[in-house]
């Protein structure tokens, strides 16, 4: 091999060349291949159709009497925290200076209706489900939620305020069917 | 090639078998007659404690795999069951479990001997990458295998780790579900872990013959750091350090059978054995103890992304060190200043541990980033004015001249 290759480096500059170039042409085209054939092996961990197909439920509402009371509902396997809010929880949500939170949002985009917050459960830091829901529970320095796991506190519209967490607790795409009910996802 | 006809055996047979297959040979150049520094000391036996514990593994782990199912409405009750009424199941399951623990002793005690004799330096770098390697891989299968009993502390494991990577800019969140499977931790992620806990072992088992190749191309260090210069450095593998690897051997097994007959539960969690719930977390989520110093340094960093890199740096770090490490001197024990700073460096792994064990609150935060700085501090600006500065001790002539002056 070593031997035929100098003889034709020997012969001609012109042969290396046009063998350097089939070699790199070549793998290039291999490697663009193999990559190609794994694409579908790692679609293949996405999320299974029919796991997305369970992507919508609806939620009946009424169970909710009173302002102040919550529910705790599943959607695509995890928690949808809903709150029937007082007066006084969205007076305050909407009193913050918007601006100076860590993830500005207003408590008018996170709602389609004041008294009801509506919003996934899972603390946007490293994904436990913050505290707050039940009475009793600890509900943070500022009247919301609490995660215990890495002490992230939220507000009266779910919005981060202190802590490692990043973002507000996700607000998922919903909509009023009629007055007691709603729609998520 | 030439290999195969260099021993000639004296049963035929032998012969036959090597002529068309090494293997007789390959045994008695690198595992009998292969010429091994003569002042190995105790440290020197945790390599193949791992490699023993590593076939325990996977030994126990088989015979796990034959009743354990990866369902999500199935695995704890499995495991349970596999603890009540499969025959001597909760002693393989507890070998297991121990294992996991014993296997990561093992292997820090061994990185921390390369730490301590200066083995990564040239010409061992690629054997201390390979060893890093394995560690990561490690971490991988005992992060899995720890999800499929599939109990409360499995679940929120497998939430907060794989929520890691949500920090990730702009494809976190696409990353996240890929690895779920679905929109949380839930089914399909038990499958894919079982499936992946069960390749990676065997991953690591090439991972070790390589990490064996290697060593046996450039030998193995010693506790002075000295290379054997001639031939009375060194003794034959066989019979000096088999037999004293099998001495090794059987104390560590007494210390794993402690644990494993007496405490198997020390080291784990009793929320463990409460079923997975996805609608509430653990009060205090602590990861296993072998993760607990990488935990803190998670933690320690208030920025999300940041303490995301903080951690795997924390690992990945060690891969550069041969070329950071700026001292021609190898052992610690002819470098006066720098073993302080290695041991405090040790002493600096356990506080943070012990942070990670703890919740991320007022004195344990503080603490916890004093430990991080010190940890990338050791690594980073210690490691290369050390070297630079230090006047080691002169170093002995040989192997030989170190151990007969005593
Ligand atoms: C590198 C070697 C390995 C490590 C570090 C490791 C680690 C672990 C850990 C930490 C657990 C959780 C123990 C518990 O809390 O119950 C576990 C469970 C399990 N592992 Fe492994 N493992 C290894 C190899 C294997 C292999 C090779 C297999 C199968 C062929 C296996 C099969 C299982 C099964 C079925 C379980 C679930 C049952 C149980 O939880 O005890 N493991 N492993
Ligand atoms: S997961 Fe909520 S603070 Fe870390």
């Amino acid at each position: 091999m070593a031997n035929a290759d100098s003889a034709s480096g020997n012969a001609g500059g012109g042969g290396d060349s046009r063998r350097d170039f089939l070699l790199w042409t070549t793998s290039a085209v291999g490697v663009v291949g193999a990559g190609l054939a794994l694409w579908p092996l790692i679609d293949s961990m996405n999320p299974a159709k029919d796991t997305l197909a369970l992507a919508s439920i609806e939620v009946d509402l009424s169970p909710i009497k009173e302002p102040g009371q919550a529910m705790t509902v599943t959607w695509r396997g995890k928690p949808v925290f809903i709150r029937h809010r007082t007066e006084e929880e969205i007076e305050q949500a909407r009193s913050v200076d918007v601006q100076n939170l860590p993830d500005p949002q207003s408590d008018e985009e996170r709602v389609e209706k004041p008294e009801w917050l509506v919003m996934i459960g899972i603390c946007t830091h490293l994904g436990c489900i913050p505290l707050g829901q039940k009475q009793g529970q600890p509900t943070g320095d500022y009247n919301g939620w609490f995660c215990p796991c890495h002490g992230s506190h939220y507000d009266e519209a779910g919005r981060i305020r202190k802590g490692p967490a990043p973002a507000n607790l996700p607000v998922p795409p919903y909509a009023f069917v009629d007055d007691t009910t709603i729609k998520i996802g | 090639m030439s290999a195969a006809h260099q021993k000639q055996w004296n049963n035929r047979f032998v012969q036959w078998v090597d002529d068309r297959l090494p293997v007789f040979t390959i045994l008695q150049n690198d595992a009998a007659e292969y010429p091994t520094p003569k002042n190995l000391n105790y440290w020197w036996n945790f390599g193949s404690l791992a490699g023993i514990v590593l076939v325990i593994m996977i030994l126990t782990g088989i015979f796990l795999a034959m009743y354990y199912t990866p369902h999500a409405s199935m695995a704890f009750e499995r495991t349970e069951r596999i603890m009540r009424d499969v025959n001597y199941g909760w002693l393989i399951r507890y070998i297991h479990m121990n294992g996991a623990t014993m296997f990561f002793i093992t292997v820090y005690l061994h990185l921390f001997r390369g730490l301590w004799y200066g083995s990564y330096k040239q010409p061992r770098e690629l054997l201390w990458i390979i060893g890093v390697i394995i560690i990561l891989a490690m971490m991988a299968t005992a992060f899995m295998g720890y999800v499929l009993p599939w109990g409360q502390m499995s679940y929120w494991g497998a939430k907060v780790i794989t929520m890691l990577f949500s920090a990730v800019p702009l494809v976190g969140d696409s990353i996240v579900q890929w690895l779920w499977g679905g929109f949380n931790v839930a089914n399909p992620t038990l499958n894919r872990f079982f499936s992946l806990h069960y390749l990676l072992p065997f991953v690591i088992v090439a991972l070790v013959l390589v990490h064996i190749v290697a060593l046996h191309t450039v030998k193995s260090n010693n506790p002075t750091g000295v290379e054997p210069q001639k031939k009375e450095d060194t003794i034959p593998f066989h019979p000096y350090y088999t037999i004293k690897d099998l001495w090794g051997l059987g104390l560590f097994l007494i210390f794993f059978a402690f644990f494993v007959f007496f405490a198997p539960n020390y080291f784990g969690e009793a929320i463990n054995y409460k079923p997975a719930d996805t609608m509430s977390t653990p009060a205090h989520i602590v990861p296993e103890w072998y993760f607990l110093p990488f935990y803190a340094i998670l933690r320690a960093i208030p920025n999300k992304l940041g303490g995301v890199v903080a951690m795997f740096l924390s690992i990945l770090i060690l891969i550069v060190i041969p070329w950071l490490d700026r001292s021609k001197v190898r052992s610690c024990k002819y470098r006066p200043v720098w073993k302080w700073f290695v041991v405090l460096f040790v002493i600096d792994c356990f506080i943070l541990g012990w942070v990670g064990a703890n919740p991320a609150e007022a004195p344990y935060t503080t603490i916890g980033q004093i430990g991080t700085a010190y940890y990338f501090g050791f690594f980073i600006i210690l490691m290369p004015l050390v070297g630079k500065l230090e006047k080691p001790k002169p170093l002995p002539e040989s192997i030989s001249a170190a151990v007969d002056k005593k």
